[in-house]
Formats: structure tokens, C-alpha cells, sequence
């Protein structure tokens, strides 16, 4: 009978430390979200070492900000965090209002709220698809874009754009809301609840989705903060921090909700966390509708589209037009001076903007804290001696948009 | 704690650090010498009565026109406490070094690299110092004020200029013709055959 002797081969196996084996997934492996790119270090299915490699996807945002108005950039926005562009629009108006001192009207506030909460919505209903995509349940995806396109659906009647929206404005929002799209959104959340307890069905109690997710990625809360997580991806660790909550912005004071907090910070967890935010979303979403008060929805004072500049664009003396550079001449008249960190909860996690102006008509310096940078920068911690199909699940659970991540 | 109360308690602690005091729409920024930046950020993490133990976010500006200066501005909160204060360290344009604060807040380790790579400050400490975003051949730093917009034609970074070249080269590719003229190689060489 086959098998039962065995012989001892001659040829020597070789000690697994001594040779690493390379991997590049990415930049285009589909599993990635993008144009993501780890270079893994493996000692058979092991991962050694991790090291992502992002900037693919960079388009010098920052740059480009410094050489245009502030409202000249907004549109830009939109290609941040491609997925939920709305929370992107929210975040870069309340900073620029911050900075440029300008009130909301209430009721431009409360709409912000609600669209920023939609786009929590269509995000996490996309790292849902994906993620479990990526780990093997088709289904799901099916029924995730079902209702992601409805919210698409009520996207383009308020601005027009299903993705890149540019709903909101320096001081207010584009348009008012219709009635009959807030009579859909009051459909939608209504219904929605028990279309999340849908997704809940087909995999919540999946034995393979157990397996995994169920331990995978662990992230104490220490090491969570340390690492600069933020979002779902912090909470399920069990960290209690919510921009929401912590300073809150529109007019996420006067609404009731709750912040879902994880325990083991494993990819389940990560899970459980968004998905209770759909819930808390939906909820939020209900009582805008409610307290939705009449009124403007732009400022008295916010600026024009056209916004002044200090002074227009001129060449530096010394230099043809051709190499471009503009220099900006600080005159206090158009725009105060001075600097400002202003953040949001975006779907992804904490999305921050720093201006620093130094009273002309564009930015001097703008920076964004992008959540999903920061979690590709932690990736390689995470993925420290997990096998490699754990890293896919890590990935996903993560929730990285590379649109943001490189600006 | 409010934020002029946190500046006025690193002022204590650090009288020779803290250059100036500045507050811009509610919040308080704290100049600050490049020195003892990494004391002051391990004090400031693990004081009890600040506790900024999360690292918003960090990034250097530009003021050398100003001031012959870079600041690496640090803005800091703190999870429990629910209060913010921005660090702004003042790093000299002709030495652009730094401690880094990585040994403090591992997320800093790309912060850091993304401000190295945009505004070419060399942070000392840091475990790996290279471009992120940028490609690793890239010249110059693209978020000093000096870096042009748009370069002439012939001074264009030499990996742009060649990926062009090949796009452009690819584009001449005809899939219809291509197989074409090869088939009627294939007939010419049999026929001659």
C-alpha cells in the first residue's frame, strides 16, 4: 500500500527564515479597493513584513489648493473619498466657514447632516459589497448596491451628480431639497432597518464569515490610538471617540444617536461597528426629516463663487509667465488671517482639513488628514505575522479609499 | 481644559521652548523652538491633566518668504479629555531638521515621510526616511512655495518625460494594420518558399 513508508528525500529543505518570499499584490489586484500596492514578505503563507506603497492615485491636492480660490477647489473634493463625496463636501465648507468666519443657517445645517449621513450610508453599503466580496459571499454585493442606488438615485436629484456632487456651498448648500425627494429619503429610512437585518441574515451567522473574521486583525485600543485610527476602525477597539460627539459640527447636537463601540477590535468587530452606524444613520437621518426648520440655505455673507483675490494673478517679477508661479500679496482686506484645524466624521473615519491663510483670496496652505491614509500607514503593524488571506479580510475591514489616501 | 489654560501650562513647563502664543478662531497654536519637540510631545501625552494621546494631524508649512522659516505644525487632542492644542515648530529653512515623534504616535511614521517628501523636512529618528507619494527619483519638493507650477518643456522630471514617450508610442500601435501587414509577410515568406 501506498504511503504507509516513508523515505527520507535528499534533497535539504531549506531553513524558512534564510529566504523570504516576495509578494507584490497590487497595484491593480482587485482585492486591494484600488490602486493600493503591498509588498509582503512571506515565510510560506506568512507575512513577515508588510509594506504598503500608496501614491498612485496622487494628484498634489494640496498644491493644487494653494494656487485657487477656496471655492474654486470644492469641486476637487469630490475626488477625495470618490465613494461618499457628499461628507467630503460637508467637511471642506465647514472648515472654510471656520476660517472665512461664516454663520450656517440652520436649515442648511440640518440638510448637510442628512446628506452627510447618506453618504455615510452609500459608503459603508460599498465596504460592505466589497469586503465581503473579498472574503467570498457574492450575494451580499447584490443586495448592498440595491440600496446604494437609491441614495445615487437621491443624490442626483438634489445636486444633479450622483458622485461627485459639489452639493454644498461656502456658507450654505446648492439648492434647497425638494419634496419629493425628502418624501423618497422618509421611504428609504423607513425601510432601510430591515434591509440592514437582510444583510445581517446572510452573514451574520455565516460559518465561513465567522471563520474569516472572527479574531482576525486584532488592534488593541492602545495600539489603536497610537496608530492614529479613527472612524469604525478605532470604535471597534473599543475607543469611544466620534467627532460627532467629541465636536460636534451642523447640526449633529441637536440630534439623538448613538456611537457603536467594538470590544476586541478583530475584523468582526469592525463589522458590527458599521454595521450599527447604518442603524444609527438611518435614525439621524429620520430626525432631520423631522426638525427640518424652513428657512435660507445659504448665508448672508457667504462669499460669491467668483471669490475675490487679494490681487489678481501676476507673474513673479523675474519670471515669464510660463513657469506660473503666483505670488500672493497679503492684503487684510480680503480675507482675515490666521489658521485652523477643522474635522469631520467622515464614513471612512476622521476627515481633517488645516488651513492657514494668510489673508489673500486663496489658501495659504492647506493639509488634509485623510483617514484612510492613516489607516494604510497602520496597515503594516496589522498585517505583522497574519497569514495572507487575512490580510485581504484586514484590508477590506479597514475601509480604504485610495481617491483620499493620495490626494 | 481650555486651550489658552493647556498654552499657558506648556509655557510653564517649557519657558525657553514657547516663542509665541497665537489663537485664530477659537483654537490656540503654540510656537514653539524645534529643540525639545520631542519632550514636549511625550510631556504633553503623558501629563495627566492633558493626556493628548491622539495625533490629528501633522504637516509642515511654508514661511520661508515670511520668516526663513518651515513650521511642522503638530495638531494634537486628546481622547478622554476632549480638549486640542496645535504645536507649530519652527524649523530653519537653511538646516530642515526635526526629531521625529514616531517613538510616540506609531501613525506619524507616513505623516512624517508624506512631510519629508512634500516639503523636504528631514526628521531625526525616524526608522524610514523616504519619498510616499512621489515617486523615488522625483526632484525638488512640491509644497515649497519656490517649486513652480509648470516647468518648461525641457526641464520636465526625466520619468515623465520618458513614460510620454512610451505612451505615445504604445498609441501608434493599429491592432487592424499590425496583423495585416503581418500576414502579408506570412504569404510573401511562403510564397517565396
Amino acid at each position: 500500500m501506498m504511503g504507509t513508508e516513508f523515505r527520507n528525500l535528499a534533497v535539504p529543505v531549506r531553513d524558512g527564515e534564510s529566504e523570504l518570499f516576495t509578494v507584490q499584490m497590487g497595484p491593480q489586484h482587485p482585492a486591494t479597493h484600488g490602486v493600493l500596492k503591498l509588498n509582503l514578505w512571506m515565510d510560506g503563507e506568512t507575512v513577515v513584513r508588510c509594506d504598503p506603497d500608496a501614491g498612485y492615485l496622487h494628484r498634489g491636492f494640496e498644491k493644487i489648493a494653494e494656487n485657487k480660490t477656496y471655492a474654486q477647489f470644492l469641486p476637487l473634493t469630490d475626488r477625495l473619498d470618490y465613494i461618499s463625496a457628499m461628507a467630503n463636501n460637508v467637511g471642506y465648507c465647514v472648515a472654510v466657514e471656520a476660517l472665512l468666519r461664516i454663520e450656517v443657517p440652520l436649515r442648511a445645517q440640518y440638510i448637510r447632516t442628512m446628506v452627510a449621513e447618506m453618504a455615510r450610508i452609500t459608503g459603508h453599503l460599498l465596504w460592505l459589497a466589497t469586503h465581503a466580496l473579498d472574503i467570498g459571499a457574492m450575494t451580499v454585493f447584490l443586495y448592498c448596491f440595491r440600496e446604494r442606488g437609491l441614495l445615487l438615485d437621491l443624490f442626483e436629484e438634489l445636486s444633479g451628480a450622483r458622485l461627485t456632487t459639489t452639493y454644498t456651498r461656502i456658507g450654505g448648500v446648492r439648492q434647497d431639497v425638494t419634496a419629493r425627494a425628502m418624501e423618497k429619503l422618509a421611504r428609504f429610512v423607513e425601510e432601510f432597518p430591515s434591509r440592514i437585518a437582510e444583510y445581517e441574515t446572510l452573514i451574520d451567522t455565516n460559518r465561513i464569515w465567522l471563520k474569516r473574521t472572527k479574531g482576525i486583525g486584532c488592534v488593541s485600543a492602545e495600539q489603536a490610538v497610537q496608530l492614529g485610527f479613527t472612524g469604525p476602525s478605532l470604535r471597534a477597539s473599543g475607543v469611544d471617540y466620534d467627532v460627532r460627539k467629541h465636536r460636534p459640527y451642523c447640526a449633529y447636537d441637536k440630534v439623538q444617536f448613538e456611537v457603536p463601540i467594538g470590544v476586541n477590535g478583530d475584523v468582526y468587530d469592525r463589522y458590527r461597528c458599521r454595521m450599527e452606524e447604518l442603524r444609527q444613520s438611518a435614525l439621524i437621518i429620520r430626525q432631520c426629516l423631522e426638525q427640518l426648520p424652513p428657512g435660507a440655505i445659504v448665508a448672508d455673507n457667504a462669499p460669491d463663487l467668483v471669490m475675490p483675490l487679494a490681487r489678481p494673478r501676476q507673474p513673479m517679477a523675474g519670471s515669464s509667465l510660463a513657469t506660473g508661479y503666483i505670488e500672493l500679496v497679503p492684503n487684510n482686506d480680503v480675507y482675515p488671517e490666521g489658521d485652523v484645524y477643522v474635522s469631520i466624521e467622515g464614513s471612512k473615519g476622521e476627515l481633517g482639513f488645516y488651513f492657514v491663510s494668510d489673508g489673500g483670496g486663496r489658501p495659504y496652505r492647506m493639509h488634509i488628514r485623510s483617514p484612510s491614509y492613516i489607516h494604510i500607514g497602520g496597515l503594516a503593524t496589522v498585517c505583522e505575522g497574519v497569514l495572507v488571506a487575512d490580510v485581504i479580510a484586514i484590508i477590506g475591514s479597514l475601509d480604504v479609499v485610495l481617491g483620499e489616501c493620495d490626494r | 481644559m481650555e486651550p489658552l489654560a493647556i498654552a499657558e501650562k506648556i509655557k510653564n513647563q517649557f519657558p525657553a521652548e514657547v516663542i509665541e502664543v497665537v489663537e485664530s478662531r477659537g483654537q490656540v497654536g503654540v510656537i514653539v523652538a524645534r529643540e525639545q519637540i520631542g519632550a514636549m510631545c511625550r510631556w504633553l501625552k503623558d501629563e495627566p491633566e492633558l493626556r493628548m494621546d491622539h495625533l490629528l494631524a501633522l504637516c509642515g508649512v511654508d514661511y520661508v518668504a515670511k520668516n526663513g522659516t518651515y513650521e511642522v505644525v503638530y495638531n494634537l487632542c486628546s481622547i478622554p479629555l476632549r480638549h486640542m492644542i496645535r504645536l507649530r515648530a519652527r524649523v530653519p529653512a537653511d538646516d530642515c531638521r526635526i526629531d521625529s515623534v514616531t517613538c510616540l504616535w506609531r501613525g506619524a511614521d507616513w505623516l512624517e515621510r508624506e512631510c519629508f517628501d512634500l516639503l523636504g523636512i528631514v526628521f531625526d529618528g525616524h526608522p524610514d526616511l523616504r519619498r510616499i507619494l512621489l515617486p523615488e527619483g522625483w526632484e525638488g519638493y512640491p509644497l515649497r512655495k519656490t517649486y513652480p507650477l509648470r516647468l518648461p518643456a525641457e526641464q520636465e522630471w526625466q520619468g515623465y518625460v520618458q513614460l510620454k514617450e512610451l505612451s505615445r508610442e504604445l498609441s501608434r500601435f493599429d491592432f487592424y494594420s499590425d496583423m495585416l501587414s503581418n500576414q502579408a509577410k506570412a504569404g510573401a515568406n511562403e510564397a517565396k518558399k
